[in-house]
């Protein structure tokens, strides 16, 4: 049900790229505008809004007392979930996550677990026992266009604003303290996605982009410019030269972009 | 992590919030937020915080379902998993299947039915933040976003609930007093109809009590109906004072 | 009997325009002698009909329309056309052809492909049906070049302006040739994407500020700043 794009506006998109320019006059490299917000719901444990062209994604934590996994008894537990709801483009239908959806949370899921954003050994209760669960909701509002890398700095963005209750183990039992804690974020992963049009690349694809690419590459980094995710997306193939062009020009953009949030 | 507050009338006659009995919560609404919905309005209404999008007049998906004299409208409403004190799961629960069947009525009356056969109309809600009063919320926010869509309708529709807590009959339930109080009443209205288009009661009121609660929700309606028509008016409004000053340089 | 609203007052659905023996026109209903909006827009009317014209409405198909449309399915024996309307419709092979269709040597995606636009008439439609169009006449067609732009139907008038006036400095202005489709879909095909951009930005103002006055100077205005702007450029 999404909109066919016109033959005549894929050749004018892929003629502009050729020449190394793009349809909403941005240089290959641009991201378009960015816009984050923090905290907007309250009863949340965290939350983050992000706005990037008009893709638009809220990311919402919350904090829970669990279960720690079998394998892993002195680690916290981290979920991403994701889900395109129906309003934010005719192609949506509701019902259980599609694989866009669960694609979409793994690669954020990948770019914070990888990174070792977040430290899940501090997240332990009582070791073997109880542990923190955080929740990690995308919301996907408006979509109109690279949702990964909108989803992934939300998601960033809201575990950066999200605060945990204190907890005490007391003879076996496990008890509330008053206060909260913010929490422990130690890196902050950035992805950054480019789409191959041709035999160019572009970062951070337009819907109408996407439309017309012949694949995508997002590629996470972390605080040391260590690469610690990827994913290749779309039915089209990389020449090994492109992917080495498209990891440069990714570190570059994760760099500014890390330095314009001051992560 | 709650405790059950003590009152939640305390002796100057004022609620947990500071509210009188007969008082509104804040409302804020916009309309036109969602570039890629046909129409699309957002709702705070006190700590509720919601979004509707409408898609539509479209084709019908599947076929099969289509009607050959009039259009079928379809109704999601939806919480985020973040939206309430404990996480909730993103598949819909019955409580949420319900409401999408109140919603979708409380909004029919309103929409001219027979003017587009073999075609669909689908409003979706999406609950971002829920704090008592969430159906209401959302009718009064997917009534703009039909408006805002340009399909045609007989009225707004707006809604507010009334409830009693200690012994009062009071207007517009936050979650707390809901969970804790006697009764909740929430009621749509058509305004310029006059016509109740939702109505549903949970609890324990004599008849008086809830003809009170129902005379008190209708008022509300009333004035969040004046901030409904004021959000759909402001886009166009707003064109006019700008192109007035650029003239005035 | 009275009519409770002024002219140009802004409404929205639901608001009593009036009460008595009058029309009720576009997107306005009739309900016990009282007259209501149906969609949010300006009141109009002269003597007894009421109108609103509505700010944002979508296209219903009429028989001798011309529209623009984009192919969105190639079928056994014709194409499916989006043509901003709910309803979807048909362009058969034989209308394209000009000739009966043959299944086994026309071959449909060659003449006409997903993705491409066409200039169409409608040939018939009614409440049962979805519309059918023809290209089988002078200046429709398939389009193979300019910018695509969509705007709300009600303000294609506007955009023509009275006896041509507007539509006309528009093409004058920009050197570009612009087809209205009476669907909202609007064709602009200029010499440089420059001239097509701005028509479309003149054409997306008037869309903007279709319900205020003085449209037509402030958007002569924008050309000719923009065209004076050009020619400095080019001079330095």
């Amino acid at each position: 049900m999404v909109a066919v794009i016109t033959k005549v506006k894929q050749k004018q998109i892929t003629q502009l790229i050729d020449k190394g320019k793009r349809l909403d006059d941005r240089e290959p490299t641009d991201y378009r505008e960015l816009k984050i917000e923090q905290g907007l719901i309250e009863r949340a444990e965290g939350s983050a809004r992000v706005l990037l062209g008009k893709t638009e994604v809220v990311v919402g934590t919350k904090v829970e007392i669990g279960e720690p996994f079998a394998d892993t008894p002195n680690d916290g537990v981290l979920t991403v979930n994701a889900e395109l709801v129906p309003l934010a483009s005719p192609g949506f239908e509701p019902g259980p996550p599609d694989e866009n959806s669960i694609e979409l949370a793994r690669i954020v899921d990948r770019g914070i677990r990888e990174s070792k954003a977040i430290n899940t050994e501090k997240l332990v209760i009582d070791p073997g026992k109880k542990v923190f669960v955080v929740f990690v909701d995308i919301y996907v509002l408006n979509h109109d266009g690279n949702l990964i890398d909108a989803s992934a700095l939300a998601a960033m963005a809201a575990l950066l604003n999200t605060k945990m209750g204190k907890y005490e183990v007391e003879d076996g039992e496990v008890k509330t303290k008053p206060g909260y804690e913010p929490l422990p974020v130690k890196k902050h992963p950035i992805t950054v996605t480019c789409a191959k049009i041709g035999d160019k690349l572009i970062v951070d694809p337009s819907l109408e982009e996407e439309q017309v690419m012949d694949a995508r590459i997002s590629i996470a980094f972390d605080d040391d410019d260590n690469i610690c995710a990827v994913q290749k997306g779309g039915a089209g193939y990389f020449e090994p030269k492109e992917l080495v062009e498209a990891a440069r020009i990714a570190k570059e953009k994760a760099t500014e972009m890390r330095k314009k949030l001051n992560w | 992590m709650n405790d059950k507050p003590e009152k939640l009338i305390d002796k100057k006659g004022l609620r947990l919030d500071g509210r009188k009995l007969d008082e509104l919560r804040p409302v804020k609404l916009e309309v036109g937020v969602i570039s890629n919905a046909d129409g699309s309005a957002y709702i705070e209404h006190g700590k509720n915080k919601i979004l509707a999008g409408v898609y539509g007049p479209r084709e019908v998906h599947p076929k099969h379902l289509a009607l050959p004299d009039r259009t079928v409208l379809k109704c999601r409403y939806h919480m985020a998993p973040f939206s309430v004190q404990e996480r909730k799961s993103p598949a819909p629960s019955r409580r949420e299947i319900e409401l999408s069947k109140v919603i979708r009525e409380s909004l029919e009356p309103a929409i001219f039915m027979e003017y587009y056969p073999r075609t669909m109309i689908d409003v979706f809600i999406e609950v971002l933040q829920a704090d008592g009063g969430t159906r209401c919320a959302s009718i009064t926010a997917a009534a703009l976003a039909l408006a805002d869509s340009g399909i045609p309708m007989r009225d707004l529709v707006v809604a507010c609930a009334a409830g009693k807590i200690e012994d009062k009959v009071v207007l517009d339930l936050m979650d707390t007093e809901d969970k804790v109080g006697a009764a909740d009443v929430p009621v749509a209205l058509m305004p310029n109809l006059n016509a109740v288009t939702l109505l549903q009661m949970d609890g324990q009121l004599s008849t008086d009590e809830f003809e009170s609660a129902v005379n008190l929700a209708l008022d509300g309606c009333k004035q969040i109906y004046a901030l409904q028509k004021e959000a759909l008016k402001t886009k166009y409004i707003n064109v006019k004072e700008e192109i007035k000053e650029e003239a005035e340089e | 009997m009275p009519i409770f609203l002024e002219n140009k007052q802004l409404v929205t659905p639901g608001d009593l325009i009036a009460e008595g023996e009058y029309i009720a026109g576009e997107n306005t209903y009739m309900e016990k002698n009282k007259i209501y909006a149906s969609r949010v827009g300006i009141v109009e009317y002269e003597t007894k009909r009421l109108d609103v014209v509505a700010l944002k409405s979508f296209y219903i198909p009429r028989m001798g329309d011309t529209v623009i449309g984009t192919i969105t399915e190639v079928g056994f024996s014709g194409w499916t056309v989006d043509i901003n309307s709910p309803y979807p419709a048909l362009l058969r092979a034989s209308d394209v052809l000009s000739r009966p269709f043959r299944p086994q040597k026309d071959d449909l995606p060659n003449v006409l492909d997903l993705g491409d636009l066409v200039v169409a008439n409608i040939v018939s439609y009614d409440r049962t049906h979805d519309p059918q169009l023809t290209v089988a006449e002078p200046g429709l067609g398939k389009i193979t070049r300019g910018q695509i732009l969509k705007v709300t139907p009600t303000k294609i008038p506007r955009v023509i302006g009275r006896k041509g006036s507007m539509i006309g400095m528009i093409k004058q202005e920009t050197g570009c040739n612009i087809i209205l489709g009476v669907n909202g879909v609007v064709l602009i095909t200029g010499k440089t994407l420059e001239d097509e951009q701005l028509a479309m930005k003149a054409i997306l103002k008037i869309e903007e500020e279709s319900h205020t006055s003085g449209l037509t100077d402030r958007i002569t205005k924008m050309l000719k700043e923009a065209k004076s702007g050009k020619e400095e450029t080019k001079n330095e």
